[in-house]
């Protein structure tokens, strides 16, 4: 009898470690996750109904003392917020990144689609290669790469000499610091985010039923367009939220490519925060961006989570 | 899509990402300081990796960039190997969606949100409890953790995935401890995810820009921020040479690992199929 207990003791115990070694390697990383990225949030949104000081932190404290000092109450303060709406700088900026970040989006798609296409339809042996040539220019540093480009645009730069020695253009055209500069930049750079998802879903796909199209007297573009592009519609949607949602905020590629009379939100909210030192305004612009950004980063995760799975099984 | 159309796509394409770097390589050994105008009489030289290595400044924040960035990818890799684990293999658990989502918002965020929010949290907890004292190595480390940890956890959690957990299974029946599990069984079959893991990491954490200028005090510079501004203020011969140097160095390490991975892969295989041969 008393060896039964034991043995169900052991079990017991072992059971109880499990249990503890589980929440032990759930609650690290939440925690962690809790502390770095979710409340800093709730402190820019506090932030961003807080009044600019001249002090350091510069801004009113998070709470202050009641009229009466009897207990503490926090204090919000809608200005900021009404600020970024009277101000008509602001709405354009952000209509400006949208549209950035949108027409950039559908240019990686252009080019990024047929690419995908055609490294999933690669012999098994080159398709590893072309992935690897894919992969490679993202592991070299994103901003030396941009900076190539200033080099490949400027009045007097690469593309320019090229142009004119070939005597296709008699003056240097002016690339730098315009809309196109920046649609290239952030093509440049997204392109692979936009190519990795579309080859992993095009190279899933079930070649029979292209034949079964074909035996059946459809066209190429009508198989194309009836078959292959609905089924792709996942990976679509999954390439352009990975360019679309860091684009709109982007910072370094407008700031070393861009025009300098029209921003966006992303220079923006550094320049409130670093060279007017106004955080609570700067906090209100990161908030506003985030409500803007927050349906597509939940389609987003929708997408990640049905393809982790899907993995599984 | 036709073939032709499809394949031109793709060499066009190519050409597009190799272009930049590679005028960049060429106008590295340039002599001219124009740096776009080839002088081919004294060209090519090796001058401005000579300026590079004399140069203190981008040296010392290299310096200062390597070790953020291997602190950053050990923390990562230890965080989001447990937070993929938990993932993929805990089953349904209570906030599991909410872990799931804090995992995979910082793959987009916008990297000024993460940036200043981090940092008002510093500064906010140094007037709380005093604690960062001060901006520099630790701040920025922890801030790249953060947003680090989340590319390692999706890296580990479709590793996992890919691999049923009847091996684990099968070594928690016959009486192996989870902990003793892990460190056979589960580690082993997913440390190419962790290599990488770690290696995306140590990537990411490298070239940030924006998280650091917001976490880091005027003492510390990373290799991007000096970079950064530098080339503000326009094309600078030298920058040439670093990213040359760069290019390298990834370009041997990306086809070292992926060589590495590709032999452990079929090592794995066969070992499968002699196991299988011998139980029959």
């Amino acid at each position: 009898m008393s060896d039964a207990f034991a043995r169900l003791d052991r079990r017991a115990r072992g059971l109880l470690a499990r249990v503890r070694g589980r929440n032990l390697v759930i609650g690290i990383p939440y925690l962690w996750l809790l502390l770095f990225f979710v409340v800093p949030f709730l402190i820019v949104f506090k932030i961003s109904f807080s009044e600019v000081r001249l002090a350091m932190p510069p801004y009113a404290p998070l709470f202050e003392q009641a009229a009466d000092g009897s207990r503490m109450v926090a204090i919000f303060n809608l200005g900021n917020y009404g600020y970024l709406l009277t101000d008509s700088l602001y709405f354009s900026t952000f209509l400006y990144s949208l549209k950035v970040a949108a027409v950039s989006t559908l240019l990686c798609l252009l080019i990024g689609y047929p690419m995908a296409y055609a490294i999933a339809r690669a012999r098994e042996s080159t398709r590893n290669l072309l992935l690897m040539l894919i992969m490679l220019p993202f592991w070299t540093s994103f901003l030396l790469r941009v900076y190539a480009w200033v080099g490949l645009l400027k009045t007097d730069g690469v593309i320019n000499n090229a142009l004119l020695a070939a005597g296709l253009i008699d003056q240097p055209l002016s690339l730098l610091y315009t809309d196109f500069a920046v649609y290239v930049g952030i093509v440049y750079s997204y392109l692979p985010f936009m190519i990795l998802p579309l080859y992993s879903n095009l190279e899933k796909h079930d070649l029979t039923l292209l034949e079964a199209a074909a035996d059946l007297g459809a066209r190429p573009v009508t198989t194309f367009l009836r078959v292959t592009l609905p089924l792709s519609l996942p990976g679509v949607v999954a390439g352009c939220l990975l360019v679309f949602i860091p684009a709109v905020g982007e910072y370094v590629i407008p700031s070393l490519l861009g025009r300098s009379d029209q921003l966006m939100i992303g220079r923006v909210l550094s320049d409130e925060f670093f060279a007017n030192r106004d955080w609570p305004v700067a906090s209100a612009v990161a908030i506003v961006l985030l409500v803007v950004l927050l349906a597509p980063i939940m389609l987003f995760q929708r997408y990640q989570n049905r393809e982790l799975e899907a993995a599984r099984r | 899509m036709n073939g032709r159309f499809r394949n031109t796509m793709l060499v066009l394409g190519l050409g597009f990402l190799y272009i930049p770097i590679l005028s960049m390589v060429v106008f590295s050994f340039n002599n001219s300081r124009l740096v776009t105008v080839w002088d081919a009489a004294n060209s090519p030289t090796l001058k401005w990796y000579a300026a590079l290595l004399d140069n203190a400044q981008i040296l010392g924040a290299a310096r200062l960039s390597i070790e953020i960035a291997a602190a950053t990818a050990t923390g990562a890799v230890v965080l989001g190997t447990l937070a993929g684990l938990a993932l993929a293999r805990f089953g349904p658990f209570r906030g599991r969606a909410f872990l799931s989502a804090m995992t995979t918002a910082p793959l987009v965020m916008p990297e000024v949100i993460t940036g200043l929010s981090i940092l008002l949290l510093f500064v906010a907890l140094e007037q709380a409890i005093g604690w960062p004292d001060g901006r520099g190595f630790l701040t920025i480390t922890l801030a790249h953790i953060t947003f680090c940890l989340a590319y390692v956890t999706v890296v580990v959690q479709s590793r996992l995935a890919g691999f049923d957990d009847s091996l684990e299974e099968a070594a928690l029946d016959l009486g192996a401890r989870p902990a003793t599990v892990f460190w056979r069984i589960t580690l082993p079959l997913i440390l190419p995810a962790i290599v990488s893991g770690w290696l995306l990491a140590f990537t990411l954490s490298w070239d940030d820009v924006v998280i650091s200028q917001f976490v880091a005090g005027p003492s510390a510079s990373t290799l991007p921020m000096v970079v950064f501004s530098k080339v503000r203020l326009g094309v600078s011969p030298d920058i040439n040479a670093l990213a040359s140097l760069m290019v390298l160095i990834v370009a041997v390490c990306v086809v070292c690992s992926t060589l590495w991975m590709r032999r452990r892969e079929r090592q794995r295989q066969r070992e499968e199929q002699m196991a299988r041969a011998a139980g029959g």
